[in-house]
């Protein structure tokens, strides 16, 4: 072919580039959409309590990320300095993923339960006081900043706008909740019962508010601890029912 | 005689005939600067974030942690400096090589330049205030990702149609790649950032894709920022400006051809090779990584042909710093090309990802490869912009070896934290116990991490030398023309 076709059009060069630059794209991102086991659903598997949402918000807004993978690869090593390797569903109703891609501090896919909320409070406010040879900066203004709750419906209806399932009811009670979650106060029942396993009560030492400090911890105590990897055929992903 | 010969020769007589043909080369000026400032600015914050690093005692506040500013730093260099010096040079090689002025006139022209730079004004102050998307190199909010839609599709429009009323019958290479750099951007951005706003009043919103998807969908983004922006573009940049510093005509058209179509169609399947052994799905990753090892040749195509332009003027290079400057880049290229697939071979990446490695590999591309080019471009552009010689040739020998140790130090720092970091991770005592913990591969990092920042400074104050070069010429350039009296303006490198 003659390729000074091409170079005497603009229309033509314009239209093959974009030929050429989609097919990769194309096969590589549309089937994750349609094959089914790209993401199996697992047993366990969430969406998050209006809190850890929150805390989750605080976790992307200060750039965790940057520093903090959650995304565990199945080696020897790092199965044993972080548990079990991470699976397609634990990031299911993560919009957008927070897999990183550095790690200047540990993973923390499975941080969750792995230190009690004193030492999260401890390290979040002065990391060297607890780990000296950190180089973590200090988040202490997390506890001095309350909260942020009158758009939380507006959280969840985006959210589940993008796929995430809230029913009306979850985002009906969204507000109430969160307070349960964060004070241990209030119809916890109700809320273990959408959301199996939270971790209940006061997270950052302050029992008269909820500061943005209670939110993050929440998210932390929650990571990597929905799906039940002790029983015997976890790792394969165990359908739902 | 080649194509891509006769483009060039045309683009020579080109340079004659701006006058008449009513360039508009005060778009080009304006980008240019802009590129300029950007660059001080995005180098000194990458200087401050790699000492918040070395010394975590300098994080202060709520506003100024590194993990606020680390997107300042990155966007002020990929899309601050990258960015107004792919503006620069491409407005000027098309209307140059075209022989024609900017299609859509001055008005869309301005929007261009002061639509593009508000964005980034915003999205540094929207950073440190929280207002992240939290994925890499598309960090802004979705309301500055719209205006840079609207912003973007004008580039385009004017670009395509410029190429469109072109006086030359050959659209010439360089051309080419801008094309493909700005077109694989416009869709990149679209798709990569589909979010949904928790209102219209509120900054924050929520991507469209999470887990598996959401991820993909980051990295093929991701990588063709690399692959498009700073590859693409930056080939753009090194089509026009190496022949035209050297004197030379391209080495070799059929070679540009191949490596052009080669380079887009391979460069859009890496993506998955920054995910590899994660919880995307195996074939995603095989695919990724054959793709990667690919490019291996478009990447060295094109890497030769740009330095074998060089054939029968290599003696040049003694005497001309500016050919240094992109000559050095594009060795800088070859060896980031050669580096990147053997990273993106998977038993090479279960060590070097997660680690400064990866950080290295970036920037012996960032420094060596993209900022070299555009320094060097700029040297040769802004004194024909306006119609006077550089101020000091002497100071661009100094800057181009104040660059070349920052990036040495840079890069070998990194290489040095990020390997031992993967092998302190990975190592087991004579028990079968993992030998260190994780704080161990921390504690190692500090003197690695002073040296990784007193490179960014030799490289920050070569920049600061190349600023005051840049300003110097423009504000001489008057009493310069005075002086030259009747004689056309033309850069002659000091010889």
């Amino acid at each position: 072919m003659n390729h000074s076709l091409i170079e005497k059009s603009a229309a033509l060069l314009f239209m093959l580039t974009f030929i050429v630059i989609s097919i990769g794209g194309l096969v590589q991102i549309v089937p994750l959409f349609k094959i089914d086991s790209t993401v199996t659903k697992v047993e366990g598997m969430r969406p998050y309590t209006p809190l850890e949402q929150l805390g989750r918000n605080i976790y992307t807004r200060e750039g965790c990320y940057t520093c903090h993978s959650q995304m565990i690869r199945p080696f020897r090593d790092e199965v044993e300095r972080y548990g079990h390797y991470s699976i397609p569903s634990e990031s299911m109703y993560d919009h957008p993923f927070l897999w990183g891609s550095k790690r200047t501090g540990p993973d923390l896919a499975r941080v969750g339960g792995k230190y009690s909320n004193a030492w999260q409070l401890a390290h979040l406010i002065h990391p060297q006081g607890v780990v000296p040879v950190s180089i973590m900066p200090s988040y202490a203004f997390l506890r001095d900043k309350p909260l942020y709750l009158d758009d939380l419906n507006l959280h969840m209806t985006a959210l589940k706008t993008v796929g995430v399932p809230y029913d009306d009811e979850m985002i009906a009670k969204g507000r109430a909740d969160l307070e349960a979650q964060a004070t241990g106060q209030g119809d916890t029942e109700a809320l273990l019962k959408r959301y199996p396993k939270a971790k209940l009560g006061d997270f950052d030492g302050d029992p008269s508010r909820i500061t943005e400090m209670d939110a993050l911890i929440a998210y932390l105590q929650i990571l990597g601890t929905l799906v039940d990897f002790s029983e015997p055929d976890a790792s394969s992903a165990k359908p739902s029912k | 005689m080649s194509a891509a010969a006769t483009s060039l020769a045309s683009a020579h007589a080109a340079d004659d005939r701006q006058m008449i043909v009513g360039y508009n080369e005060d778009i080009v000026r304006a980008f240019s600067i802009a590129t300029v400032l950007w660059a001080l600015f995005g180098l000194a914050v990458g200087v401050w974030v790699a000492l918040l690093l070395a010394f975590p005692g300098l994080n202060t506040g709520e506003f100024l942690t590194f993990g606020r500013l680390r997107p300042v730093h990155t966007s002020g260099v990929i899309l601050g400096f990258g960015g107004n010096a792919l503006l620069a040079t491409s407005l000027y090689v098309v209307q140059r090589t075209c022989r024609t002025g900017l299609w859509g006139g001055p008005k869309l022209a301005s929007f261009l330049f002061w639509g593009y730079n508000a964005f980034l004004v915003a999205a540094m102050i929207s950073y440190p205030l929280g207002m992240t998307q939290s994925q890499e190199y598309a960090e802004p909010e979705w309301f500055l990702d719209i205006w840079l839609t609207v912003v973007w599709l004008t580039y385009l429009a004017i670009f395509v149609g410029t190429l469109a009323i072109r006086r030359e019958p050959h659209i010439y290479v360089a051309n080419w790649f801008f094309l493909a750099f700005i077109l694989t951007v416009s869709v990149l951005h679209v798709v990569n950032n589909a979010a949904v706003p928790i209102s219209w009043t509120s900054t924050k919103s929520y991507s469209a894709y999470s887990g598996v998807q959401s991820a993909m969908i980051q990295w093929w983004y991701g990588h063709n920022m690399v692959g498009f922006w700073l590859t693409a573009g930056f080939i753009g940049m090194m089509y026009y400006f190496v022949p035209k510093q050297a004197d030379r005509p391209i080495y070799s058209y059929r070679l540009s051809i191949v490596h052009f179509w080669a380079l887009v169609f391979l460069y859009i399947w890496a993506g998955p090779h920054h995910l590899h052994y994660t919880a995307l799905p195996d074939w995603t990753q095989t695919l990724g990584a054959a793709f990667s090892i690919m490019l291996w040749m478009p990447s060295w195509g094109g890497m030769i042909n740009g330095i074998m332009t060089l054939s029968g003027a290599w003696s040049k290079l003694r005497t001309d710093p500016i050919l240094r400057f992109l000559v050095v880049a594009v060795a800088f290229y070859g060896m980031s090309t050669f580096e990147g697939p053997l990273m993106a071979l998977k038993p090479v990446n279960a060590l070097s990802h997660y680690t400064d490695w990866t950080v290295g590999h970036v920037h012996s591309g960032a420094l060596g490869w993209v900022a070299l080019m555009a320094f060097g471009s700029l040297y040769h552009m802004v004194p024909k912009l306006w119609s006077t010689r550089l101020w000091s040739i002497k100071l661009v020998e100094v800057h181009f070896w104040l660059a070349s140790i920052g990036i040495v130090l840079y890069i070998t720092s990194m290489w040095v934290s990020g390997i031992t970091q993967g092998l302190m991770w990975k190592a087991y005592d004579e028990f079968g116990f993992l030998q260190y913990s994780f704080t161990d591969s921390v504690a190692m990092l500090h003197p690695y991490y002073v040296v990784r920042a007193l490179g960014g400074m030799f490289f920050l104050a070569g920049g600061i030398l190349f600023a005051i070069n840049i300003f110097m010429t423009i504000f001489d350039a008057p009493a310069r023309r005075r002086s030259d009296a009747g004689l056309h303006a033309q850069l002659t490198p000091a010889e």
